[in-house]
């Protein structure tokens, strides 16, 4: 337990400390840590087990970069998996635990994987588990999932609310380090409405770890002070704890904002996180540079980690990564980092220098040792460094060390430049992949530009925005640069990176979260996978959650050197949105439960539920499907008396759900008759019709009823499920095939409370309720008008009749619907009046053989469903017409409507069932048609079906198999006339009153 | 597809606020073309990498339907007009 927290220093509240647990162990840390640095002051080196091998593994980095420090935080509903726990910020009572472990941390016997390694080389899973292929879903891979896993989320119900919100500005600023705070600065002098989001909690970036003095006073006052000005300027907007995750189309930015995810309870005033889509006119990508690891044998050892990190585990929270710490380092940046820390108290023994001649070189720190041209090839200890073996010039030495910070160079920040297919750009002079050249909308800035210095970053801040003020027409303010104490000197041309430290004697790890190391690399490259993105996918290499942060470059980097190319040659894999994970809760926002599949009520919903319906989803409509009453064992019973009723007697049902699209203008004759197949030019006023709509591939598309209810004003309706769809037809018909036509139109769907009162009753019923005569002479059938009812209320009166009754549609204004629902009850107890539902209406029009969209299924034509006499071909045209001509439309031996009743009266005939000569083998070969609808006739009393059959109407009399191969059944079928109940319409107005 | 369309009725909108409809340079041929014109309208269509000009109605917005002129390749949208419009004013 060699890590532990400093004396003093450090952005930390010491007055405030705050207790939490890890794994059940008690900690304490203060406001101001993350959970790693907490558990780094508290001695805690082991925080992980790797993906694969279970190896130990301790925190590597400070920030969002972290492949191994994994784990999951709180617990009930609450519990989140996969956190990074450098980016999670202590508050009083968090609870973490450990993850992919067993039973625990520092015992774990997933670790067997560690001793089998040799067997378990990259594309192992691939060779191995390949046979039998079907052992893979339901074996192989369960198997490998629970051994090699990340942690469990919950599955609970989140109990936290997310949004999604849009912001607009002139220049977002991406990362608030000395690049980012100066850019925004600049452009918020001068008025530009900015934005600046950071993933941290503190804005500062690098100057939060910086080590020196500017303006005379340490680097994180300096980042204050320019964060207060901009939190005191109104046209820019400050997003801390804000990832910047991706860059899409037209400048649009998506982030993510942890608003309250820092809480111990978040507020319920609040999202606990809030996607933002920014869009802007500018960005600039100031988002810095990611320290790269250093390849050599166990460097995956707990206590080995980042020379940056260790710095701002120093600087930015008091803690001291070890009490010995070894600098290993191809680079100045590394000795600059070892002198820093011993500025911060922490105790450098040895500064490791692949590099022979490092003429440069900083003053070392007291007692630090310097070995230059020397390679660190294993590292010693079990769950947490204790030494280093290192060679130079053959000699081998031991290190005592119980900490060790590597400096491998810099890799600019460059993900979200490059996703939009732009590759990033290797540049020999800075040994680095820098950004591309994507244009002037979205630019980098900083050490993400490939800038090495500090004041060469907050120089390119000021000059980048300053260009992006002129560029949108404003004029810049001059924003002096500050001054630094004891500036590096620039550091010029990079010294080549060392991508792998000759002679590892122990596993020397690229990617760590997936346990690739440089020989799985040799290995996908003897293997014929070294094109960067093969080897990717061969070894898994980047393929963590932390997608490579650390390692991406490096596999190329070790790739190149393998085939003695230049990284330059190899490239990189594509980085693609997200930056670092997003939630589902983020993601989902608040489209859950009835924000995302909404429930559509219809105005008399209120009216069903007190008659007792049970509902059925129709879409996003719950709609009534039966009414049962005490004593009815099962939904059949309920059904087939309500259909009794409306046979005998009369029922209401609710039919508000129908599109209705009501049509004004001089022109809309005309554009109904183009729009339907069958004539409407002639439709009188104060008339309905029905309509059949084709689709211009001569199939239909909809069916539903024309009223005139003025001479230049329609009234159509649509089937439920086709509403939103004919509109859209309609006013594409309106505005792009026929704009000269002067039509308007609008849904009025909404607007009226619609229900169909049918039975022999109904007319005795409605006039109790309707001021206006109804006589048959008054009001005959298709009769289309506005009505008056008892009171005084104006409603709209249809003679339409879809159960084949002597039956009204009333549409009353949507407000009033229940009220007039309920006076109809009233009005119609003494005629054994019931409610019905959607179960019924089935029932009662196929037994009146009136088609639905089972059967209009999108490859019906009129004639297949025995509506070809309302082809109007006489029309100019209308929409389908040309092409409804087809041989292949007209042929004989379509499928045709046709009814079937069941040879056996008992066996229920189910809809999808498929229908075959008698005695022909039963295959899909042989197929002859289909059934489309089927249910249990309780007025003829035996099931009845729909079907489409092969010449149908021509077949009426014979026998026909069903076959329905999901329930094995098979049985003969009569194919009869599709209309089962009254074929001669005479229902429809009785001749004696009933 | 871009992340954002400028209706020329409510101004730059989200593309989820839309609904493709498909080629927008296909003329609805006369009731007596020939077959092949009306094959052609009802069932080909190009796939073009780069310039394509497309129906867009803004089903969350104002409902019209829109020619939008944009890049398959860069997802730029070069230009956007009111479909009647355009219909009546004799380009497409």
């Amino acid at each position: 337990m060699s890590a532990h927290r400093l004396l003093t220093g450090g952005l930390i509240d010491r007055g405030k400390p705050l207790s939490f647990t890890f794994d059940g162990r008690r900690h304490s840390g203060f406001a101001g840590d993350t959970l790693a640095s907490a558990l780094l002051a508290d001695g805690v080196s082991l925080m992980g087990r790797s993906f694969k091998y279970h190896r130990p593994r301790g925190v590597m980095t400070a920030g969002s970069a972290e492949p191994n420090a994994l784990v999951t935080v709180g617990g009930g509903t609450r519990r989140e998996p996969n956190l990074r726990a450098t980016m999670v910020e202590l508050h009083e009572t968090l609870t973490a635990v450990s993850q992919n472990r067993w039973p625990s941390l520092a015992t774990d016997f997933g670790a067997l994987n560690d001793r089998l390694s040799a067997l378990l080389s990259a594309g192992f899973y691939y060779k191995t588990f390949m046979w039998p292929s079907a052992f893979w879903e339901k074996l192989y891979e369960p198997l490998i999932r629970r051994a090699a896993g990340l942690g469990r989320a919950t599955l609970k119900r989140d109990p936290d609310a997310y949004e999604k919100a849009w912001a607009f500005c002139d220049l977002l600023v991406i990362g608030a380090g000395p690049a980012g705070l100066m850019a925004a600065l600049t452009a918020g002098r001068a008025g530009l409405r900015v934005i600046l989001a950071d993933e941290d909690f503190r804005l500062g970036g690098w100057l939060l770890s910086e080590t020196r003095l500017i303006d005379g006073r340490p680097a994180h006052d300096f980042a204050a002070i320019l964060v207060e000005e901009l939190a005191a300027l109104p046209n820019v907007t400050l997003l801390p704890r804000s990832t910047v995750f991706g860059w899409y189309d037209d400048n649009v930015f998506g982030a993510v904002e942890r608003v309250q995810k820092h809480l111990p309870i978040p507020s319920d005033k609040q999202p606990v996180e809030r996607i933002w889509r920014i869009v802007a006119k500018r960005a600039l990508m100031a988002t810095g540079a990611e320290e790269r690891p250093l390849v050599f044998g166990g460097n995956d050892r707990p206590g080995v980690m980042m020379a940056g990190a260790a710095l701002t585990y120093a600087a930015r929270y008091g803690v001291a990564v070890g009490k010995r710490v070894a600098v290993v380092t191809a680079s100045d940046s590394g000795r600059q980092t070892a002198a820093a820390l011993a500025r911060r108290g922490v105790e450098v023994v040895a500064l490791i220098d692949a590099r022979t001649a490092s003429a440069q070189a900083s003053p070392m720190p007291e007692g630090a040792r310097t070995l230059t041209g020397a390679h660190v090839v294993d590292t010693l200890g079990r769950l947490s460094v204790e030494g280093l073996v290192t060679v130079r010039a053959g000699f081998e030495e031991r290190l005592d060390c119980d900490a060790v910070a590597m400096a491998g160079g810099w890799n600019p920040r460059v993900h979200l430049a490059c996703q939009h297919g732009a590759k990033p750009v290797w540049s020999d002079v800075h040994q680095a992949f820098l950004p591309p050249d994507v244009g002037p909308d979205f630019q980098a800035a900083g050490a993400a530009a490939g800038l090495s210095t500090l004041a060469e970053a907050l120089g390119d801040g000021v000059r980048k925005a300053t260009a992006v003020v002129a560029d949108l027409g404003r004029s810049a303010p001059t924003v002096p640069l500050p001054e630094i104490d004891a500036e590096e000197a620039a550091s010029g041309a990079a010294a080549s990176p060392v991508w792998l430290m000759p002679g590892a004697r122990s596993k020397a790890f690229v990617d760590f979260q997936n346990d690739v190391h440089a020989g799985d690399l040799a290995l996908a490259l003897r293997e014929g996978f070294g094109h960067a993105e093969h080897a990717k996918r061969y070894t898994t290499n980047a393929m963590a959650t932390d997608q490579g942060k650390l390692s991406g470059v490096n596999a190329s980097g070790l790739l190149a050197a393998m085939k003695g190319l230049s990284p330059a040659e190899v490239g990189i894999t594509t980085y693609r949105p997200f930056y670092t994970p997003v939630s589902f809760g983020a993601l989902a926002g608040t489209a859950r439960d009835e924000e995302a599949v909404p429930h559509r009520l219809s105005p008399l919903d209120g009216w069903a539920k007190a008659q007792g319906a049970m509902f059925v989803e129709a879409g996003l409509w719950h709609r009534p499907a039966y009414f049962p009453r005490p004593g009815e064992k099962d939904w059949r019973a309920s059904v087939d008396r309500e259909v009794r009723t409306v046979r005998a007697a009369v029922g209401l049902c609710d039919v508000s759900t129908l599109g209705k699209i009501e049509l004004f203008g001089p022109d809309a004759a005309e554009f109904l008759n183009r729009l339907y197949c069958n004539p409407m030019l002639r439709l009188p006023v104060g008339k309905a019709r029905y309509g059949l709509m084709l689709r211009e591939d001569g199939m239909v598309f909809d069916d539903g009823t024309v009223s005139r209810l003025g001479h230049q004003h329609y009234l159509i309706t649509t089937t439920t499920a086709m509403a939103a769809k004919v509109m859209s037809h309609l006013e594409h018909a309106a505005q792009v095939l026929w704009p000269a036509l002067q039509v308007r139109f609008a849904s009025v769907s909404e607007q009226w409370a619609q229900m169909s009162l049918a039975g022999p009753k109904a007319r005795q019923v409605l006039q109790a309720v309707v001021e206006d005569d109804l006589s048959a002479e008054a009001v005959p059938p298709l009769a289309a008008q506005a009505v008056t009812l008892r009171g005084g209320l104006r409603g709209r009166l249809f003679r339409i009749s879809f159960s084949g009754e002597l039956a009204y549609e009333l549409a009353v204004p949507a407000g009033h619907g229940r009220a007039v629902a309920e006076a109809i009850m009233a009005a119609g107890r003494a005629h054994g009046i019931c409610p019905y539902g959607l179960e019924a209406l089935n029932v009662l029009r196929i037994e009146k053989g009136h088609v639905t969209h089972a059967e209009l299924d999108g490859r019906t034509t009129p004639d297949d469903v025995g509506l070809g006499h309302m082809l109007a071909r006489q029309k100019p045209d209308f929409i389908g017409k040309r092409l409804s001509e087809r041989y292949g439309l007209t042929a004989a031996d379509r499928g045709q409507l046709v009814g079937l009743v069941p040879v056996d009266r008992q066996r229920m005939i189910r809809a999808g069932a498929h229908l075959l000569r008698e005695g022909a083998k039963p295959s899909t070969l042989n197929d002859q048609g289909h059934v489309t609808s089927a249910c249990y006739s309780p007025t003829l009393g035996h099931p009845i079906a729909l079907a489409l059959l092969k010449s149908g109407r021509e077949r009426l009399g014979e026998r026909v198999l069903v076959w329905d191969r999901l329930h094995k059944e098979e049985f003969l079928a009569e194919v009869v006339s599709p209309v089962f109940v009254d074929p001669d319409n005479r229902k429809i107005e009785p001749k004696e009153p009933a | 597809m871009a992340s954002l369309i400028s209706c020329p009725h409510c101004g730059p909108r989200p593309k989820e606020e839309f609904a493709v409809r498909g080629d927008a340079t296909l003329l609805r041929p006369a009731p007596e073309a020939s077959d092949e014109a009306w094959h052609a309208y009802v069932y080909l269509r190009a796939n073009p990498r780069g310039v394509h000009v497309e129906h867009w109605q803004h089903v969350g917005g104002c409902r019209r339907f829109l020619v939008v002129e944009r890049n398959t390749l860069t997802h730029d949208v070069l230009s956007v007009a009111d479909a009647a419009e355009v219909a009546q004013g004799g380009a497409a």
